[in-house]
């Protein structure tokens, strides 16, 4: 990818949470990059670091249990690991904006939509308040919610789970961002809302020019919207490849097996294979690969040194020591 | 092959308001004229979005939720005319497994406590006998016999899920209702649940009605599929073929919009329109005609019924049906 196109990118970030009274990390060397008008998903099962990724960026973990472990959170260059947080929050919802997966809890439900994105607006520009309606108004019709200016007054108890959903998105794209941050925001929605939803997502990115990181744990999803995925286990981007290379050439023994895990709806699936075992706890993590003990390629190397990620083709990277030396024989 | 279970014309309304709180009385038809039956040894799916009513379908198979119209043949018994302690006696016979699995286990007492609970609870052996029996049950869903002495707590989704179903077979069902047992659980372990309930259904020829609203799921593993949409039952037949060949536009919708993990098979979104409309609210006729883009004069006025279409196995409520592909319709075939 172009460099001078990257909008955000992540290099060897680590989160630590304290479990126990010792420093844990839940997300280990994660370096990810996505560039302008370019959807990046994020895959992975419960726990696997990709919502403590997307929360670490905008700092949005509670202090007291978490901390930046190390790594550099550049947006357009700027590393925002050591900014103050006064100026964070003036990055919040302005240049990084932020949906999340469940539309009920994230709105207030005490005050009007429309006042609500205009608030978020007000929060980040010198406007009045008449103006911020008008851009709010805007934002509604933007993300097609049927007769918006007579729902501008509405709570968000008057909306449906999709319509919600809508207006999380209007909040986040009122104030114009470089970056979203979309973590699982179609997982609470019933199928066909939640293809609605994919296509306005990828309308407005190509609208805005957006940087879209996707956050998801459904690989039929992924393959709808991504231009680029990154697969994470246990805290660690494991393989990442744009979409096509992955579907047509899962080369991590993890992707390959979420794939074969996957009942599909177009094709008759004999036999589902579902991977024994289950991640390991965080404080508990194994000196060498931390998918190890589930792999069917295990050797004794793996149990002992933790690989690194490494080009098997062209923007196609592996953690993966078998793979990646089975690769380059085969070359 | 006999059905073990027929439901005929069920009806469920709930009323909301009118009551000391005041509010518009308003009446929801949760559940509407649906008629299925399931074939020994057979799973039926039941699938549809949030509020189309599967969910209320399962809870009154075992009278959890009463229905207020039609009958539940089980066996050849009635449900609905069944007596208090004929339904316990029943109630052996039909378990129910819960989506969640965090919530439907009781977290003060040990697995070994909610195992033989409802042991006890029927009277069936010695307390040796309940021990042998829920130690045998356990290992059956393939988890360790020191699992029999831990809390809820103590185990993940999945495993929390195993024990949900252990809960169940202990009495040794024939008919298992399953409100969407996996979708809470990552693929992973979505994939192991499906594969021990795939094994018990071969191994003990149980019978399951499984509610999702995941289709890969139920195509995996129903062998019939009944496709609902605001409490009616729009399509029914075997599995494969109303989904490879769906008759209801709202069936095919459905199916084009579950995504595929194939790049090159992305769906054309913007067709889908429209959100389910509010269940206190129906629209006349087809319910289904607001979002349809095949609906015609006759689809506001009359509701279709589900009748047979070019199988007798394949059902559709639909005027105006997509034809199937392969068994497509000629005019030929329509004047005869």
């Amino acid at each position: 990818m172009n460099t001078q196109d990257t909008v955000l990118e992540l290099r060897n970030l680590r989160t630590e949470f304290r479990v126990g009274g010792a420093w844990h990390a839940a997300v280990r060397d994660v370096s990810l990059a996505v560039g302008k008008n370019e959807t990046l998903a994020v895959v992975g099962e419960s726990g696997s670091g990709k919502s403590v990724t997307a929360l670490s960026v905008l700092r949005l973990l509670p202090e007291a249990g978490a901390r930046h472990g190390g790594g550099e959170i550049l947006l357009e260059g700027r590393d925002l690991a050591p900014i103050p947080e006064k100026q964070m929050a003036a990055l919040r919802g302005d240049a990084i904006a932020m949906i999340f997966q469940e539309p009920m809890t994230s709105l207030n439900p005490t005050m009007t939509v429309g006042d609500q994105i205009a608030e978020a607006i007000r929060q980040h520009r010198h406007l009045s308040w008449r103006e911020a309606r008008a851009l709010a108004l805007e934002a509604l019709e933007e993300v097609k919610i049927p007769a918006a200016a007579s729902r501008f007054g509405d709570y968000p108890h008057q909306f449906s789970g999709g319509m919600r959903q809508r207006v999380m998105i209007a909040m986040a794209l009122a104030c114009k961002p470089k970056v979203l941050l979309a973590d699982e925001p179609t997982t609470a929605l019933d199928v066909t809302i939640q293809a609605q939803i994919l296509s306005l997502l990828s309308e407005l990115k190509e609208a805005h020019g957006m940087a879209v990181v996707f956050i998801t744990h459904n690989l039929g999803v992924v393959a709808q919207i991504a231009d680029r995925v990154a697969v994470m286990y246990a805290g660690e981007v494991v393989e990442t490849a744009d979409v096509k290379t992955l579907f047509e050439r899962p080369t991590h023994p993890y992707t390959e097996a979420l794939l074969r895990a996957m009942p599909r709806v177009d094709l008759d699936t004999a036999v589902l294979e579902p991977i024994p075992g289950s991640v390991p706890a965080i404080t508990a993590m194994p000196r060498g690969c931390a998918y190890a003990s589930r792999c069917p390629l295990r050797e004794t190397r793996c149990e002992e040194q933790a690989p690194a990620l490494e080009a098997v083709s062209q923007d196609h990277q592996v953690r993966c020591v078998v793979r990646v030396e089975s690769n380059k024989r085969h070359i | 092959m006999t059905d073990i279970l027929q439901v005929r014309n069920l009806v469920k309304r709930f009323e909301s308001g009118g009551g000391f709180l005041g509010g518009k009385k308003t009446i929801v038809r949760a559940v509407n004229d649906v008629s299925f039956s399931v074939a020994r040894g057979q799973s039926l799916g039941l699938v549809g979005e949030s509020g189309c009513g599967k969910s209320t379908v399962a809870r009154t198979l075992l009278r959890l939720v009463e229905p207020d119209e039609g009958s539940i043949v089980f066996d050849g018994q009635d449900l609905r005319q069944a007596s208090a302690s004929q339904m316990r006696a029943l109630r052996q016979r039909i378990q129910i497994v819960f989506q969640d699995p965090y919530a439907s286990l009781n977290p003060r007492r040990t697995v070994r406590q909610t195992l033989s609970e409802p042991l006890v609870v029927h009277g069936l052996g010695s307390a040796r006998e309940i021990e042998a029996k829920v130690q045998s049950t356990i290992q059956e869903v393939g988890l360790p016999l020191s699992a029999l002495d831990r809390y809820p707590h103590e185990f993940s989704g999945g495993q929390r899920q195993r024990i949900g179903i252990a809960r169940a077979l202990v009495l040794d069902p024939e008919l298992i209702v399953a409100d969407e047992p996996v979708s809470a659980l990552d693929v992973s372990v979505q994939a192991q649940i499906l594969q021990l309930l795939d094994r018990l259904k071969r191994e003990r020829g149980l019978s399951f009605v499984f509610v999702s609203h995941d289709l890969g799921v139920i195509r995996h593993f129903c062998d019939t599929v009944c496709v609902m949409y605001l409490g009616r039952i729009i399509e029914q037949g075997p599995t494969q073929q109303v989904l490879d060949a769906p008759l209801h536009p709202y069936s095919r919708i459905l199916r084009d919009s579950s995504p595929v993990p194939d790049p090159g098979a992305r769906i054309a979104l913007s067709r889908i329109v429209g959100e389910i409309p509010a269940p206190t609210n129906l629209p006349s006729g087809c319910t289904f005609h607001p979002r349809c883009s095949r609906a015609q004069d006759d689809c506001h006025r009359q509701i279709p019924l589900l009748t047979c279409e070019t199988s007798k196995d394949r059902s559709v409520a639909c005027f105006y049906p997509l034809a199937a592909e392969g068994v497509e319709r000629t005019p030929e075939a329509i004047m005869q």
